[in-house]
């Protein structure tokens, strides 16, 4: 029973690990397009122009206040009615970037906000732009408190990256599924599915421990 | 050097700053006292628009600043005033995560575009300046009050301005600390910098400046030589205020 198991999990493995390629794909492809948006849109909400902040304010309250996999599905199966067909692929790629972007920008508008007036002030004091201050003095302090629940949001995004079995993107549990449905080997399969998504988290957990460490660096003794 | 004409700040219906007209000549440093809630601190800051007036004008060198008009159409203009006006807070504001060294080429290097090599060589310069060779690679945490605030005059004086504004540089520091910063500041007025400086230090205010400005309830109600107007006050507020400062403060 076991050796069998073991045997099936062997045959098995180059189809896990090219579902688990795509869910590499799609995680890497979401939080780096989920950061660029988010960033912009949390630019936008700190604006003094009420029409930008208002706009990413709505944005965020729409991808947070409904699930992700109805937007997958608003996107792969919706768009296609207006005439806007896309390949499972980059379909599951806009949904998880859009709906990374929400969660990174009140991220990313948070730690901005939490940093002393003061740190604006002097870089102003020195003649610096606006732009000047947020990329030197504000966002390396602002990088510190966003860290952590970035880190927890792209962990997140790793395990949500499964939903896009729903829209047919052969990710590492639609794979898992395939081979159980012509195997019937459903506790193998989905254990193996879920220590490889297991892997992948721990991998995010310490890169982002080695990130924090760094950003950290001059609150250490010297 | 500055030139303020009919300064007024309105903040929530409130009168902050009423109509002030002030000049400081080149070399001249001045001190302006008064009770907490007169507006000094407030009228340091509309200065170099940390705060925004709400009508009036600010002069510094040749760069003319109009309050009335929308300040955000006049951002390069307050830009070029900021450069040449240095600003030490009384919470020193350094950047934690830049070492001593680094928090005084920060103006240099990014608004200047000063080559590294010739930033950092300034950098120690002033770094020695006020005291603190060697420290050029703490981190401000690793430093004490009054260091982080000598480390903030430094960042200041690498914009090389006209002159320098200080808002209660001593307020933030326990007592022990207080001498060193003064004894910088000291340094720089021998030196013959303009500086304004906010204060409740008396009796470095009396050594120190030319000229003391009282402010209370948002107006100047009394100016002049410094040693005169601690000996000699003309106006009931100012006797007032004194009498009630210099009861805890020693002047020596």
């Amino acid at each position: 029973m076991i050796e069998n198991s073991l045997q099936l999990a062997l045959d098995s493995a180059p189809f896990l690990l090219k579902g688990a390629y795509f869910t590499v794909v799609l995680s890497l492809g979401g939080m780096f397009f989920g950061l660029l948006l988010g960033f912009g849109l949390a630019l936008m909400r700190l604006s003094r122009f009420k029409l930008l902040s208002w706009t990413a304010r709505v944005y965020v309250s729409f991808f947070r206040g409904t699930p992700l996999l109805v937007q997958l599905f608003v996107i792969y199966y919706g768009l296609p009615q207006i005439g806007l067909e896309l390949d499972p692929l980059p379909a599951a790629l806009i949904g998880f970037s859009l709906n990374m972007a929400a969660y990174a920008c009140e991220i990313l508008r948070a730690a901005i906000s939490s940093i002393d007036r003061g740190q604006w002030e002097a870089a102003a004091s020195i003649g610096m732009t606006r732009g000047q201050a947020l990329r030197r003095a504000i966002l390396p302090q602002a990088a510190r408190t966003a860290l952590p629940p970035l880190g927890n949001s792209f962990i997140s995004l790793v395990k949500d990256t499964a939903l896009a079995a729903t829209i047919q993107v052969p990710e590492l549990f639609r794979q898992a599924q395939l081979i159980t449905a012509r195997t019937f080997e459903v506790f193998t399969m989905y254990l193996a599915a879920a220590l490889i998504y297991w892997v992948l988290a721990s991998v995010l957990a310490h890169l982002q421990n080695r990130l924090e460490a760094r950003v950290n660096r001059h609150d250490q003794e010297s | 050097m500055i030139r303020v004409e009919h300064l007024s700040k309105q903040f929530n219906g409130q009168t902050v700053l009423n109509d002030i007209s002030l000049t400081v000549e080149a070399g001249e440093v001045i001190a302006i006292i008064g009770p907490s809630g007169s507006g000094k601190t407030t009228f340091l800051r509309c200065l170099n628009l940390l705060e925004t007036p709400s009508s009036g004008r600010i002069q510094v060198g040749d760069v003319s600043i109009d309050a009335t008009r929308p300040l955000t159409q006049q951002s390069g203009l307050i830009r070029k005033l900021r450069q040449q006006v240095g600003f030490v807070f009384q919470n020193f504001n350094l950047f934690p995560h830049r070492t001593a060294l680094e928090n005084v080429i920060e103006g240099p290097l990014v608004v200047k575009k000063t080559p590294r090599e010739q930033a950092e060589a300034l950098g120690r310069k002033l770094l020695a300046k006020v005291g603190l060779a060697g420290k050029e690679d703490a981190y401000p945490r690793r430093l004490s009050g009054g260091q982080q605030q000598r480390v903030a005059i430094a960042r200041a004086l690498a914009m090389e301005p006209e002159v320098i504004l200080f808002d209660e540089p001593t307020s933030a520091l326990d007592p022990e600390l207080v001498g060193e910063v003064l004894a910088t500041i000291r340094g720089l007025a021998e030196e013959k910098r303009t500086m304004v400086i906010v204060t409740h230090e008396m009796s470095f205010a009396r050594d120190v400046a030319n000229r003391v400005i009282f402010f209370d309830k948002g107006v100047i109600v009394e100016q002049g030589e410094a040693k005169a107007l601690f000996a000699n006050p003309q106006e009931e507020r100012t006797r007032q205020f004194l009498g009630k400062i210099l009861g805890s403060q020693q002047v020596g």
